[in-house]
């Protein structure tokens, strides 16, 4: 590999830092620790973010890192726990995998999510192509722990763990996207989550718990 | 244009004020709907001019829709030939709405009147939209509304399964034309029908794009064998809806075929003018035969539009055989007859839903088995539905006559197209008109007479109230409507003349005076509306004096013979079932019957019979079983846990990183 700039060695040290919470996500079993992981891939993200407009000069990612920083570090995470703290829900949820396999699968997707952004890296021009395949890397894990666990709550953490690997694969492809459509993801994410609360309290009303084991109940025969 | 859109704003502005005092009926019927009615005057005035104006095409661009893909409006004179008959049309239902609906009947009135003016300002956007964007938003919007309007009264388990009914065909039919517009952009990715005329298909896909219209406009407008919601949906419907959706909505559908067939796509081949003539003749027949089996009066008057609407359509089809043989006049000829039936129908079957409307309020009787002998009772509705009658079963001198003519006369002048199978077809063809119309008459001489004339046959009806005087204008509206049409002919063909003009580039030959047609040549198949009707009057005023004056001039009231037969009641008159049996048995191949017979020693014998569409059980049930048996196939896949689920989402979404890998 040619010597990189050191912005863009900055960036794959953050890149870095993202994959490895994404596989910390994975493997922790507390919901708590679990939101606290989330708002530091925002920060990572935010920064990540702020290096990419400072290199590349584009004043639109100034915005969309402050949007970042305050939708991803400090809205959402202080939502979740609230809204933990008003369901009255804490401790562990045991994933239905256990988490050894579940780092070895983490490890498959990893390999392959890179094997699959080579050829598309090779095309890109930006400073940051060489992340692409982190950022799909993330977006997978994410995924993976969504399909791994049972309670309602860990499910909303994957998803918008996932919307950050989107939006990092956005930031480092084509630096980012239109700000329209930005502000409408953010919107979109804010109105998901608030959604998803007042499911939460539905759920809980009408089963008494938030295990998603429930909800089988409701399939029709 | 600004004030084209602004009126369409004034009916949403109406539309709304209507939630503001919603139960109050004083409010909502004394005041919103006569001012739609208004608006749909200065619609109908602004397509007046658009028409008479000649070929000025107005454009304009709102600063409406999303960021980079605005709402286009066009007003030429296709659009302004239908918002003619939006407005003139709207005006007399909007007028009849408001002495008609009242509180109590389901949706409260305030409701309704947004529904109302959202469904007519969402027709008009259809006629003016000039990009695919704005023309399915206004085509959905419509189809919305409508649908409310329809499950009025939404309690009622029939009307809630025909709105069901009704919003599926109409999705059906949306989503075809989505595709339709999707192939017509030719590959530009604009969305504007400026972009689309210009575009240059291959034949193929042109083709695929006409039948995209064909079956999406068809869905609409009740081509068979998309048409099993119209029979469902218009009794379903309170009657001015009902009016609404026959006489304008149906239209709309029309407008948009016009539009698709001729002025986005050009220079189609001639098979596509043979297609639509040959599904257009299959409705016609279809509508008028199974119309004169009905003993509802709501649903016979549902199969008679899906008949004229057959007619149209093969109008349209035969204009379009003839424009790919380069046929200018002949086209003009059958596009005019196509547009002039368009009015026509939308007068004359408004007409007749809002009167069996009226029907409905004074007697709460739909059955025609449960009707009759009203002529004494509602002499207003009765003398006003009699024109309605005499126009759909095209006797002159209205309006019906006149676009019936017109369409023999181009299929009569058909048989100089230079294809040989074409000239055997097309005589066919006129055949299957002729039939479809005399059975029209028939139809309809079934419809008067079993609900207007002879004794009522239950005694409630002698109860039976005559509409208001708000009702009596909106009638009166429709039917100066047909008179005038009949009276001066050649004053609506010169009308429309600016529409054959831009569409084909001909127009019909123009009569010698404003009441006089002469399609062809003057010596040859002309008609004068005008001078008909006064010799009409003529004849009946000199035999009126011969008989009341010279003959006896007494008036005697006598009872009629009973046939030596003592005990005679109402209920032995000629029943609707009756009426219609010898088509039943002519054209017994065509329906699906099922009949009771009462045993010979039955002590109350019962007689029953039901007559079923064979497209219903030979396409749409079949359909719906395919449809329940491939989702219970695929609920395996339903297995009620959420990690499987989105395991399914992350395998699709791996299985699709590796195809592109």
């Amino acid at each position: 590999m040619p010597s990189l700039t050191l912005a863009a060695q900055l960036l794959h040290v953050l890149a870095a830092g993202l994959l490895m919470i994404s596989f910390a996500m994975l493997a922790q079993r507390r919901t708590r620790r679990l939101i606290v992981l989330l708002a530091w891939q925002g920060t990572v993200l935010t920064a990540s973010t702020l290096l990419v407009a400072t290199t590349a000069h584009l004043p639109h990612l100034y915005y969309s890192a402050a949007l970042t920083l305050v939708e991803k570090v400090f809205l959402m995470p202080w939502i979740l726990l609230r809204l933990m703290r008003r369901l009255g829900i804490e401790g562990d949820s045991d994933p239905l995998v256990n988490i050894p396999s579940m780092m070895l699968v983490g490890l498959g997707l990893v390999i392959f999510a890179f094997g699959l952004a080579q050829p598309i890296s090779s095309l890109a021009t930006t400073v940051t192509r060489q992340t692409l395949g982190i950022a799909m890397a993330v977006i997978l894990l994410a995924f993976l722990m969504m399909i791994a666990r049972h309670k309602a709550v860990t499910q909303v953490i994957g998803f918008l763990a996932m919307e950050n690997g989107l939006f990092f694969a956005a930031t480092s492809t084509t630096y980012g996207m239109p700000m329209v459509i930005e502000l409408g993801i953010a919107l979109d994410l804010l109105v998901g989550v608030f959604i998803f609360g007042i499911f939460f309290f539905q759920i809980r009303e009408q089963f008494d718990s938030l295990d998603l084991h429930q909800l089988e109940a409701l399939k029709e025969d | 244009m600004t004030i084209l859109l602004d009126l369409v704003v004034a009916w949403l502005v109406l539309g709304l004020a209507g939630l503001l005092r919603s139960h109050r009926i004083g409010w909502v019927a004394y005041t919103l709907f006569p001012a739609g009615a208004l608006v749909a005057l200065g619609i109908a005035a602004v397509g007046f001019s658009a028409l008479t104006n000649g070929f000025v095409v107005e454009r304009a661009v709102l600063p409406l829709g999303l960021p980079d893909l605005p709402f286009h409006v066009r007003l030429d004179a296709l659009s302004g030939c239908f918002l003619l008959l939006l407005g003139a049309v709207g005006a007399g239902i909007s007028v009849f709405a408001a002495g008609y609906f009242r509180v109590g009947e389901g949706t409260a009135p305030g409701l309704l009147c947004l529904q109302y003016h959202t469904f007519l300002a969402s027709m008009a956007m259809v006629i003016l939209a000039d990009d695919a964007y704005l023309f399915m938003v206004a085509w959905e919007t419509m189809a919305l509304s409508s649908y409310f309007l329809v499950t009025t009264q939404h309690r009622i388990p029939e009307i809630q399964s025909a709105g069901f009914l009704y919003l599926l065909i109409a999705h059906v039919g949306a989503l075809a034309l989505l595709l339709c517009f999707g192939v017509l952009h030719g590959g530009s990715w604009l969305m504007t029908f400026d972009a689309m005329r210009g575009a240059t298909l291959s034949p193929a896909w042109a083709g695929v794009a006409f039948g995209l219209a064909l079956f999406g406009f068809g869905a609409k407008a009740g081509l068979v064998p998309l048409h099993v919601w119209l029979p469902e949906a218009h009794p379903a419907a309170p009657s001015p809806v009902s009016a609404m959706m026959s006489g304008l909505m149906l239209k709309v559908a029309i407008y948009g075929l016009l539009r698709v067939s001729f002025d986005l796509l050009h220079d189609g081949p001639w098979w596509w003018g043979m297609l639509t003539l040959v599904l257009g003749l299959g409705t016609g027949l279809f509508g008028a035969v199974f119309a004169a089996v009905q003993t509802d009066m709501k649903r016979l008057l549902a199969y008679s539009s899906i008949e004229n609407i057959g007619l149209i359509v093969a109008a349209i089809g035969l204009a379009m055989l003839a424009y790919a043989f380069d046929m200018r006049l002949l086209a003009a000829l059958a596009l005019a007859a196509a547009l002039l039936h368009t009015f026509n129908h939308a007068l004359f079957k408004s007409l007749l839903f809002l009167a069996t409307g009226s029907v409905l309020h004074a007697t709460h009787e739909r059955s025609l088995g449960k009707l009759g002998g009203l002529i004494r009772r509602m002499p207003w509705v009765a003398t006003l539905a009699l024109i309605g009658t005499l126009a759909l079963a095209g006797l002159p001198p209205l309006n019906g006559f006149v676009s019936e003519w017109l369409l023999l006369q181009a299929f009569l002048t058909t048989p100089s197209i230079p294809h040989a199978f074409i000239n055997m077809i097309v005589p066919l063809g006129a055949a299957v008109v002729v039939l479809t119309a005399a059975l029209a008459g028939y139809v309809m001489v079934k419809f008067y007479g079993v609900v207007f004339l002879g004794q009522p046959r239950e005694p409630s009806l002698m109860q039976a109230q005559d509409a208001g005087w708000l009702e009596r204008i909106g009638l009166a509206w429709l039917a100066l409507g047909c008179i005038l049409i009949g009276v001066f002919p050649q004053a609506a063909l010169d009308l429309v003349a600016a529409v054959t003009r831009t569409l084909v580039g001909s127009e019909v030959q123009r009569g010698p005076a404003p009441w006089w047609i002469a399609p062809v040549a003057r010596m040859q198949a002309s008609y004068s509306g005008l001078w008909l009707l006064l010799g009409m009057a003529g004849v009946i005023a000199v035999m009126f004096v011969l008989v009341r004056r010279m003959y006896h001039g007494r008036m005697r009231r006598t009872p009629p013979w009973n046939c030596g037969y003592p005990a005679l009641t109402p209920r032995m008159q000629d029943t609707a079932e009756g009426f219609g049996q010898p088509i039943r048995h002519m054209f017994g191949p065509f329906f699906r019957m099922q009949r009771e017979l009462p045993a010979p020693d039955d002590l109350a014998p019962r007689y029953r019979i039901q007559i079923d569409d064979r497209f219903w059980h030979g396409l749409y049930l079949p359909l719906a079983r395919a449809t329940g048996w491939l989702a219970d196939a695929l609920s395996v896949f339903q297995r009620g846990r959420l990690a499987i689920y989105l395991l399914y989402s992350f395998l699709t979404l791996i299985v699709l990183l590796v195809f592109v890998l």
